[in-house]
């Protein structure tokens, strides 16, 4: 499978982030186009394009977009939301912060055709606090379109208005869940909401509101502009066009690469250079820490949303976590799921609760102190968590040590067996308490 | 630093940018911990009072989040990835090696010092791991030794020559940081264009330029016809970047 550099394609370009450099790349071209067709145009031609979701999800975005209630009653009469999700805190995702900061007129772009069809005047960027520079970037390219009149009253003279708010978030990484997003939006808490009601129809303060991913907005312009055949003549049948793979750990030349969905991680991992130090692929995340692991027996599986259910675990945000065979599961596991109690939003019990005793228990079982009753109740605790909890942060969390013990039960057992780890005698590194709920 | 008459107008500067006021409470909470180095009880009676909340509903926000400090935080607040990729990578030794060289631990800072320690959970930047970062700027595969020696520089002014993040501006302290989160910009015009992407970032696109591939051409119904004089100055602009 070729590269398709597609998001990526202007990186590398001099000042990349200037206005000047992304006019003189067709930039804001999908813009016009846009603006020459009705909204409903340009839903349907997004629909067409088959984009979904790059946020882990993959829901079909123009099926999202055609969601939100249209007209001159009840709902459908109250303000339109739209609300970028860049709030990118999946451990191992790592491609919605270096778009922002090389190219954020494409997310802007995108932000305004957007809202144009989904007919929403006022949209957010919720960006994760810690992106400092990020946000500088994001600043002054909203500035400059201001000025060149692509934000504002009466874009391009199109008659269509539209304001746009960065806002940073403050750590926590619950407010990628959507609804726990619009919480911490409002000021509140980010604690996940009861769906339905779905934010399409009861979203920021509780009207029409579409929730999108950095990746997939920035898709959006290039969608406009090269049409749907084009972007769906990359990628797979249900999973089309180009996705930027974020490669990382034990591999040689770590990074950004996109290609079409459906590549094999066999192919990216030759395009990273290979293993580093020649070692031997242990086991990989298709798309963050909540996605199941997967071994060397996955490496052809095609890297859409259907090649990842079928080898048994999600496409997710298509960060590539790489690990060698000298990575302790034991140690990998643990600290997802320190993460994960620490994340944990503390709402509902299963989650809070369930997060907090597994860290107890996988540190009994790195320290070699563990028996064959803790992988059981290891498994009969993630078993009461995945899918009882409110909302996926719950089921992610499941996710490292039910496939963790699939995969390589084995070494579990030889912690307990050889009262130690296996791979090292030095014994990791938390041994602070961990607050059950979210905290500083 | 107190809390004055400017701090004030600068919440209402917030709160008029949201639908609805309760909207500016995180973005006003950056603001306190940017006069005050962290939330203090009087920042939150501020954000309470122009809210129109109770100190104990802005208290249950202030708590929820990780960035707002409840303790006095240095210029510098050093965070060290220790989630698992980073952690393996060497990010355990890394932060194991800070707080026995500070004698500090998570969470605190250099009892007289400008340095804060955290250990943090992803940072969103595994392709450069293990990272560091200094006020959120990043300092890219990093080892125990360049990190000792970052602190170290840090330690020894916010006057002296401070060290460049690999990425990112220059750096400036944690308060003018938490100013920009703020919605306040940063002062300094330059640091804007600071911070070039770095390889891991560009290592995709390097390739696909190496081997010749590149994603398919657009269709001709591209640019539509009524965009001809549009798209005419784009491409004299662009065959002007040529020359």
């Amino acid at each position: 499978m070729p590269l398709t550099p597609v998001l990526t394609k202007r990186w590398a370009l001099p000042r990349s982030w200037t206005l000047e450099t992304y006019e003189r790349t067709e930039g804001y071209r999908g813009l016009r186009k846009a603006l020459r067709m009705r909204p409903d145009a340009v839903i349907a031609l997004v629909k067409e394009s088959g984009l979904r979701g790059r946020g882990g999800a993959g829901f079909p975005t123009g099926m999202k977009w055609g969601f939100i209630p249209q007209g001159t009653e009840g709902q459908a009469a109250k303000p339109h939301y739209l609300v970028v999700n860049a709030d990118e805190g999946e451990p191992g995702t790592c491609k919605d912060a270096p778009l922002i900061m090389a190219d954020p007129h494409s997310l802007i772009e995108g932000i305004i055709i957007s809202s144009y069809a989904v007919r929403s005047n006022h949209a957010f960027i919720y960006l994760r606090g810690e992106f400092v520079h990020g946000r500088r970037r994001l600043d002054a390219a909203i500035k400059e379109a201001l000025e060149a009149g692509y934000l504002g009253a009466d874009i391009l003279g199109s008659g269509f208005d539209l304001e746009l708010t960065v806002h940073s978030g403050a750590g926590a990484y619950i407010c990628g869940e959507e609804t726990a997003l619009l919480d911490s939006l409002e000021g509140y808490r980010g604690q996940p909401r009861l769906r339905p009601p779905f934010p399409a129809t009861h979203g920021l303060y509780s009207v029409p509101t579409v929730v999108n991913n950095v990746e997939t907005i920035a898709s959006v312009p290039f969608v406009v502009l090269g049409g749907p055949e084009w972007f769906a003549s990359m990628g797979t049948e249900k999973s089309s066009g180009p996705k930027i793979f974020s490669l990382s750990g034990h591999i040689n030349s770590p990074g950004q690469y996109e290609a079409p969905l459906g590549t094999t991680l066999r192919e990216l991992i030759e395009l990273a250079g290979g293993m580093r130090g020649g070692s031997e692929l242990k086991f990989w995340t298709p798309g963050g820490s909540s996605t199941p692991f997967l071994t060397a027996e996955h490496l052809d599986a095609p890297l859409d949303f259907e090649g990842m259910l079928e080898a048994g675990s999600l496409l997710g945000t298509t960060a590539l976590m790489i690990f060698d065979q000298k990575t302790c599961i034991v140690r990998a596991a643990l600290r997802f799921t320190e993460f994960y109690a620490h994340e944990s939003c503390g709402k509902c019990t299963p989650c809070r609760e369930g997060t907090y005793w597994m860290v107890q228990i996988l540190q009994r079982l790195e320290a070699g102190a563990g028996t064959a009753e803790d992988i059981e109740t290891l498994l009969d605790t993630c078993d009461n968590i995945f899918g009882r909890a409110f909302c996926a942060l719950g089921d992610g969390a499941t996710s490292p040590i039910v496939s963790s013990i699939q995969h390589f039960r084995d070494e579990y057992v030889a912690h307990y067996e050889g009262g130690g780890c296996p791979f090292s005698s030095a014994p990791s590194r938390h041994s602070q308490p961990l607050a059950g709920v979210h905290s500083s | 630093m107190a809390l004055t008459e400017q701090t004030r107008a600068r919440v209402r500067e917030i709160i008029s940018r949201y639908p609805q006021p309760r909207s500016a409470l995180l973005p006003m909470l950056h603001l306190v911990q940017s006069e005050e180095g962290y939330v203090t009880p009087a920042g939150v009676a501020l954000c309470a009072e122009e809210l129109g909340l109770t100190k104990a509903e802005v208290g249950a926000v202030v708590t929820f989040y990780t960035m707002y400090k409840r303790r006095p935080t240095g210029d510098f607040l050093v965070s060290v990835c220790t989630n698992t990729l980073c952690g393996i990578l060497g990010g355990d030794e890394i932060f194991s090696s800070l707080s026995a060289h500070l004698g500090v631990g998570h969470n605190e800072t250099v009892p007289g010092g400008n340095v804060t320690l955290e250990h943090a959970e992803c940072l969103a930047a595994c392709d450069y791991a293990p990272v560091v970062t200094v006020n959120y700027e990043f300092f890219d595969n990093q080892t125990p030794d360049s990190a000792r020696e970052l602190v170290d520089a840090l330690a020894s002014g916010a006057g002296s020559e401070l060290p460049k993040p690999t990425r990112g501006a220059s750096l400036c302290t944690f308060r003018e940081t938490e100013r920009l989160l703020a919605g306040f910009g940063d002062p300094r015009p330059a640091a804007l264009n600071e911070g070039p992407a770095g390889e891991p970032t560009l290592a995709g696109l390097r390739l696909a330029a190496k081997r010749g591939e590149s994603a398919p051409a657009y269709p001709d119904s591209a640019y539509p016809d009524s965009a001809q004089s549009d798209s005419a100055r784009l491409d004299s602009a662009q065959s002007g970047e040529a020359r």
